[in-house]
């Protein structure tokens, strides 16, 4: 009895130890592949970060579908949005002619841009749908510069893992991966549909990231920052989302 | 039966034990610690899933068939509840307050539980002949007098006389279950990620659309709630001590007819 107790016993403790050690390697990997959500920590960390670190590995260079114009949304969904602050009212007033979007941060050369001048860079357009995590979908064309464009203008540093971006409306910001921030449809959005984005689908700048759910696709965007570390921004958990509940993550 | 033989056996002590012999138990061995395991932790996946799940369908109790869908369009079907979010038009004067932080997190935490404990269960059935021996049931029995007999004892509200071996009826549920609808749960779940359809669009696209896989995954929870409801009704029925104490002990009483 004592004897099938104690080989039960080292088979455990083997068993544990072995556990442990492969958690701790796995852990250790996965750190040094950007695997791990800013958000990791709490009673949700172990799920969100097995949830980002999947599907980064599935997804790296795989596109969004994307559909046809037959499949165009007859009306795309503007939902709610607003009460606006007075200085986002002062540039709808001018029909955001004075509108700019800088990029700061790890970068060679922090610029800005005023809509127009975002404009006369080559066009690009996607018809992918947008997702809310609440449910709901449409599918629009959505038409502007892809941010790895602008990334390559302002020269990010080697050592840049996000990018943070701002909305003009206060405590509305979120952050991506860099493969995210490269991917060819990660959009910065100025049109829908061949027209100016409409202020409540998030004009008149937005950020389109259509391989996550729509609450990171931030409307009304004014700042972008390159960045090594996201402990620095805000609660150092990636993104207003987290603070408020939500997950860092949105690709599911 | 050779098990039930076995058991009946008085434990063997050693012969140095000064203890005295026990009397012999009449418990048999019923559930492998695998099968508990996986009952236990799949039970408690499905109640924060269910939780959560009802909790995110709140957000938006509309479902559409197709591809896209959103308050501008005609649902399919519409839950005749109020909902935590002021976009959508229910017809009651409040909006409950917004949960889906957490729902979301509470939704795809245990769904990785469940997934995990899901292949350990399914790859370690198949390596000791759980399902061959004990889910898929005997040619003899799919036949419809047999089955028919199945049923008439369940309306009939007989207790089984025995619990060695699951009927043929409960053998065909559980295979759907196990084999149809949570492989149906995690495909359509899967499809409403918008990461994963990228890698795989297939997983949408053949489920007709994102709104598609939604609208299923909410009725195979229905299904899923349905069954959970009668699984627990029918083992009330059956004797509920006797087959609580066989799926958390392993072991049951062959002649205890369900106390």
């Amino acid at each position: 009895m004592s004897n099938f107790s104690r080989r039960k016993l080292i088979a455990t403790g083997l068993a544990a130890t072995a556990g442990i050690s492969a958690v701790g390697v796995a852990a250790s990997l996965a750190q040094k592949y950007g695997l791990i959500p800013p958000d990791h920590g709490g009673l949700y960390g172990p799920g969100e970060t097995l949830t980002y670190a999947s599907l980064r590995l599935l997804t790296e260079h795989s596109l969004a579908r994307e559909f046809s114009r037959s499949q165009i949304s007859k009306r795309p969904l503007a939902n709610e949005v607003g009460p606006f602050t007075d200085e986002f009212k002062r540039f709808q007033a001018g029909g955001f002619a004075d509108w700019r979007l800088s990029v700061d941060g790890l970068v060679e050369r922090p610029m800005s841009w005023s809509l127009a001048e975002l404009k006369s860079h080559p066009p690009h357009s996607q018809i992918t749908e947008l997702v809310c995590e609440e449910g709901w979908s449409y599918i629009s064309e959505w038409n502007g510069v892809p941010l790895s464009y602008i990334l390559d203008l302002v020269g990010p540093h080697p050592q840049a893992k996000y990018v943070v971006y701002y909305s003009i409306e206060p405590d509305w910001w979120e952050s991506m991966d860099m493969a995210d921030a490269v991917h060819p449809q990660t959009f910065v959005t100025y049109g829908m549909n061949g027209n100016d984005l409409p202020v409540g689908n998030g004009g008149p700048l937005r950020i389109r990231l259509p391989r996550q759910l729509g609450y990171k696709s931030v409307k009304f965007i004014n700042r972008i920052t390159v960045t090594d570390n996201l402990k620095k921004f805000g609660k150092g958990l990636g993104s207003v989302s987290p603070e408020e509940g939500y997950a860092w993550y949105a690709g599911i | 039966m050779s098990t039930l033989a076995s058991a009946q056996e008085p434990l063997e002590m050693p012969a140095s034990s000064p203890t005295p012999t026990l009397p012999a138990p009449r418990l048999a061995p019923r559930h492998s610690l695998l099968v508990r395991f996986s009952h236990w932790i799949t039970t408690l996946a499905f109640f924060a899933l269910l939780l959560s799940g009802a909790e995110l369908v709140v957000s938006h109790p509309r479902f559409y068939w197709g591809e896209t869908g959103n308050v501008l369009t005609e649902p399919w079907i519409k839950l005749p509840i109020p909902s935590s979010r002021n976009l959508v038009p229910t017809g009651y004067g409040y909006v409950l307050p917004d949960q889906n932080g957490w729902s979301r997190s509470l939704h795809f935490q245990p769904a990785w539980l469940l997934g995990i404990t899901g292949m350990l269960y399914v790859i370690s059935g198949l390596a000791t002949g759980h399902f061959r021996k004990s889910l898929f049931p005997a040619k003899s029995h799919l036949s419809f007098p047999h089955l028919a007999n199945v049923v008439v004892h369940h309306l009939r509200f007989q207790r089984p006389t025995e619990a060695a071996s699951y009927n043929a009826l409960q053998r065909l549920t559980y295979l759907a279950v196990i084999f149809v609808l949570f492989p149906l749960m995690i495909w359509t779940g899967l499809a409403m990620s918008p990461a994963f359809d990228a890698a795989i669009p297939a997983t949408v696209n053949l489920l007709g659309g994102r709104q598609s896989a939604r609208t299923i995954h909410f009725l195979i929870s229905i299904a899923l709630v349905l069954f959970v409801l009668l699984h627990v009704g029918l083992v009330w029925l059956a004797g509920f001590k006797n087959r609580m104490r066989a799926m958390i002990t392993g072991r049951t009483d062959l002649h205890g007819e369900g106390k």
